[in-house]
């Protein structure tokens, strides 16, 4: 303590000249005495600019208080245009506003099958499955449906019921539609003639042919009788007289033609090319020849044109029914091999046809 | 884009005498004739009234500092001076907010100023210290110290403040709380 205020009263001058020599003498000789000396002084110094600085701040602070800085302001900061000032206020709302707009506007254009629309094979091509409309009356269904076909797109994705035909591929069970009736399907079921419905499963599809194999899986189905009709292996010859029997509205209708070509759409071999009227829910229905053969599947027609008709070939039915894995199918698939139709007129051909060919009803 | 400043600006060489002197008056036109200058600066990009108050009070500071060591030139001018000082105070702190990629909109000359914002900065490092160690000080040494070396009063105003019976005892304390300062000072 003594050393320290010797270097104090010598640092601050209140020594006395003697006392100033004594100690200059000793700082010279005692080199420990002279850092210590020397480490006081700096740090009296930084204590006093601490001391300065200080001051100054708080004399800095109280003329800040004075001043009006609003005042100053507004005469050195340009006022921002109004334009601006909302922009900056409300860009972030414009840019959440802007984002709804776009995913409102691509959801509703997906939801409605815009983007469906692009991928369909064509916009000429109509695949003929129906879109049933609950409330209407057969009359105002039927009517709708033949304007339909003058060009509404046909594969509208909303969710609701569309319809088709399906055939009886076996006596217990098995029966076969268009892939692009089932397709996205929740639950598909079949309807007779005598409109009782059962419940099927997809065992097999194969979108290329448009084919798709159902089996009904309800309890309540009993085997049916032996089919009456074959499958045609060869293909049938151009000129052909020709029939169908399919669900274009709530009742199975009838309709006959003649094979116009041996290929379909833009020369697809898959199909042929009939003329014979149809309309949307024929898809899936059989095309049989004047024996009793089924040659095809209805499954398409060209738009706003009348008379052109696309079935796929019944040997491709018998390939994809060939491709099915052994292992989807609970009970073997033996087709029918004998013709009961053959020597019957067209109006029993019928009535015996009417029991196999089913409306296929599909949930989305 | 800037507006024109129009105010009562004292030379260079008043204030510098203003400085020297210790002068409150010089310190109130300087401050009252630059700092809506800095408040343009930095509010314009980015800042708010309360950085700028900061910004320019740091400045002042720098001014200061350098006049008293005697290193001002008058051949650059006190206002562009301050503007350049506060330019790079402002940058700097820009930068730290990373709120800025390092550039800013400019309204008046700028000088170079590195030497000055290193010796700055150095102080202001020491500044720092010596606030923290003062703090953590307590009371009544802080007041003791300051009163002291600082305030520059003597041992009879600081015994009388604070009822020590006799000079001795105030001058123990003092040594006790001078030898504290030290060791706070120099630990950080």
């Amino acid at each position: 303590m003594k050393t320290t205020e010797r270097i104090e009263a010598y640092l601050r001058g209140e020594m006395t000249e003697e006392e100033r020599a004594a100690f200059e003498q000793l700082r010279a000789t005692d080199s420990e005495l002279d850092q210590q000396v020397v480490s006081h002084q700096a740090f009296m110094d930084q204590l006093r600019d601490y001391g300065v600085r200080h001051k100054l701040v708080s004399d800095m602070n109280a003329i800040h208080e004075t001043l009006d800085i609003d005042e100053i302001k507004s005469e050195v900061i340009p006022q921002r245009s109004m334009l601006k000032v909302l922009w900056a206020k409300y860009r972030i709302n414009a840019a959440v506003a802007a984002s709804v707009a776009i995913v409102v506007a691509f959801s509703t254009l997906l939801s409605t099958g815009y983007f469906a629309k692009t991928n369909a094979l064509n916009s000429d091509y109509n695949a003929l499955r129906r879109q049933i409309s609950k409330l209407t009356s057969i009359q105002r269904t039927q009517s709708a449906q033949m304007k339909d076909i003058a060009g509404i797109p046909s594969l509208p994705s909303n969710p609701g019921q569309y319809g088709g035909t399906g055939f009886a591929l076996s006596s217990d069970g098995y029966l076969v539609t268009n892939y692009h009736v089932i397709k996205d399907a929740d639950s598909v079921y079949i309807q007779n003639t005598e409109g009782q419905s059962y419940k099927v499963k997809t065992i097999y599809v194969h979108p290329q042919y448009d084919i798709a194999v159902l089996q009904i899986t309800d309890s309540n189905f009993k085997s049916l009788k032996a089919l009456p009709y074959t499958f045609k292996k060869s293909s049938a010859d151009v000129a052909e007289e020709v029939f169908t029997i399919g669900f274009p509205r709530e009742d199975p209708v009838y309709n006959r033609g003649y094979l116009s070509a041996s290929t379909g759409y833009r020369g697809d071999t898959v199909a042929y090319q009939v003329d014979i009227p149809v309309y949307e829910g024929n898809s899936g229905g059989p095309l049989l020849d004047s024996k009793g053969n089924v040659i095809g599947i209805i499954n398409a027609k060209q738009a706003k044109t009348d008379g052109v008709t696309f079935a796929v070939k019944s040997g491709y039915l018998l390939e994809a029914l060939d491709a099915i894995p052994k292992d989807s199918l609970k009970t073997e698939l033996v087709l029918n091999k004998k013709n009961n139709l053959s020597n019957l007129s067209r109006k029993d051909q019928y009535k015996k046809m009417q029991e196999y060919v089913y409306m296929v009803k599909v949930y989305q | 884009m800037s507006k024109e400043i129009k105010r009562s600006v004292p030379t260079d060489s008043e204030v510098i005498l203003g400085i020297l002197n210790g002068s409150k008056d010089v310190l109130e036109t300087v401050y009252k004739a630059y700092f809506p200058m800095i408040l343009q600066l930095v509010v314009m990009n980015n800042g708010t009234d309360d950085d700028a108050k900061d910004i320019f009070q740091e400045s002042v500071i720098v001014l200061y500092d350098k006049v008293k060591s005697g290193n001002f030139e008058l051949n650059s001018k006190l206002k562009t001076f301050i503007y350049s000082v506060s330019r790079r105070l402002w940058l700097k702190r820009l930068n730290q907010l990373s709120r800025n990629a390092g550039r800013i909109s400019d309204f008046e000359d700028v000088l170079p100023v590195e030497q000055d914002m290193e010796r700055h900065e150095e102080k202001d490092l020491q500044f720092r210290q010596m606030e923290s160690a003062l703090m953590h000080l307590g009371e009544p040494c802080k007041t003791i110290i300051e009163d002291f070396y600082i305030n520059n009063k003597s041992m009879q105003e600081i015994c009388a403040k604070f009822g020590y019976t006799n000079a001795d005892n105030a001058k123990n304390q003092k040594y006790k709380c001078l030898q504290r300062l030290k060791k706070l000072f120099f630990q950080t």
